[in-house]
């Protein structure tokens, strides 16, 4: 199963970026756990410093910015 | 790659986005028009009546900030998908003081970042080794002297005021980053601020395409959350333009009274208006002849300091560099409307 990190402190990005992500979910038919990384030092420990940040699997694939459910249902696929 | 069904667009972005621009520029051209007649035709209100000319304010301000305020949102999101913080802490990092703060301050006011990300961003800069001061001048500017602020500024105020106003913007970043870092604070940073390690991340590759759709979606989701704010700030200028009397807005802030402009800056910091619904606020007291000096150091104060962004900020600083830095940049907001206002009499 795969692992989807939300990376952020929780403001309303966040929130936007985590309904993204479980819509995508549902798009690419992939099933994942997702985790909310709220602590500051954790989140920056993937050297990101615009959040949010997402990241799959342990590798980062955007931060700063809000991808659709599209998006992050093609990067699900890779 | 697995094949997974997409809603291609049919229509390019940049064909959306040049009709866009189009709309944009149309609605901007008939808004005074339009309100008048709306005011005045439709509703048959007097001209120069108190209620009529209160609408007429209202019905005219609220597209137009709403369109400065889409424009400015899509520009930003826009800009910041080229220029992150992420690269830029290096460019700061190991540069002599003087230089570095002056380069901090320029570069903070073309990379805006989401006030949720204040603390990232301090901890970046720390991590990477920008000095204390340098990183404070880019906090002061990013928010101050953001384009946001500019664009919405120059849309209501004209260029003379916004030059003033990124001037003066830029001179208390400069400032308040030179004095905090010769005042040698760095223990007042929360410790484990100095221990964050960060891994090196690649830049995102985007398409111009991509940071537009991107760029458009952020802008639907700001608008419609400070849609309120914004209604409510036009709605008390409108009021403001069509009751309140000039000579109470003269007395009470004018450049006679010295309380004036330490007044408002003590109103302003904790203020957490969004500066779209301040701006209408104080383009209806400058009409009513509210000196620029005084206006332009109420809004600096509500743009760069706020209560919730010094609540945010006491995550990574211990409570005395919270207060030393609502000081110097209050004393700088203080000191450049007073100058203001001596020069602009």
């Amino acid at each position: 199963m795969k692992k989807i990190e939300v990376l952020g402190p929780g403001c309303n990005n966040c929130v936007r970026l985590e309904a993204n992500a479980r819509e995508a979910l549902t798009l690419a038919g992939v099933e994942a756990e997702i985790v909310k990384v709220t602590d500051y030092a954790e989140i920056m420990s993937y050297g990101i410093m615009s959040t949010p940040g997402l990241v799959i699997d342990g590798k980062v694939v955007s931060y700063g910015r809000i991808p659709s459910s599209g998006d992050i249902a093609v990067w699900l696929g890779e | 790659m697995t094949a997974i069904p997409m809603r291609r667009p049919v229509v390019p972005v940049w064909a959306w986005a040049a009709v866009g621009a189009a709309l944009w520029l149309l609605a901007w051209l008939v808004n005074l028009p339009a309100a008048n007649w709306v005011a005045f035709e439709l509703l048959s209100l007097e001209p120069g009546s108190q209620l009529g000319e209160s609408l007429a304010f209202f019905v005219y301000d609220v597209p137009k900030v709403l369109l400065l305020l889409t424009a400015a949102i899509t520009v930003v999101t826009f800009l910041r998908s080229f220029v992150s913080p992420e690269r830029v802490r290096h460019l700061l990092a190991g540069r002599r003081t003087v230089p570095g703060t002056v380069a901090a301050a320029g570069v903070g006011a073309v990379t805006p970042f989401c006030s949720c990300s204040s603390v990232p961003l301090f901890i970046g800069f720390v991590e990477a080794g920008v000095p204390l001061g340098v990183t404070f001048a880019f906090l002061v500017a990013s928010p101050m002297v953001g384009p946001v602020a500019v664009i919405l500024i120059w849309g209501l105020f004209g260029p003379l005021v916004t030059a003033a106003y990124v001037a003066a913007g830029l001179s208390v970043a400069v400032v308040a980053g030179l004095l905090i870092g010769r005042l040698n604070l760095e223990r007042y940073v929360e410790d484990y601020v100095w221990k964050v390690r960060m891994a090196e991340i690649a830049a995102a590759s985007l398409s111009i395409e991509d940071r537009l759709r991107e760029a458009w979606s952020q802008t639907r989701s700001i608008v419609r959350r400070v849609l309120p704010f914004i209604v409510l700030g036009i709605g008390l200028g409108a009021a403001i333009h069509g009751f309140v009397p000039e000579e109470l807005v003269v007395t009470v802030g004018g450049r006679d009274n010295p309380l004036a402009v330490p007044a408002l800056v003590l109103l302003g910091v904790p203020l957490y208006l969004d500066a779209a619904g301040t701006l209408p606020i104080v383009e209806a007291l400058v009409g009513k002849g509210l000196p620029l000096g005084s206006a332009i150091a109420f809004m600096m104060a509500v743009v760069a300091l706020s209560l919730p962004e010094l609540v945010i900020l006491r995550r990574v600083m211990k409570p005395r560099l919270i207060a030393v830095f609502v000081t110097v940049v209050a004393s700088g907001i203080l000191l450049v409307g007073t100058l203001l206002n001596a020069l602009f009499a």
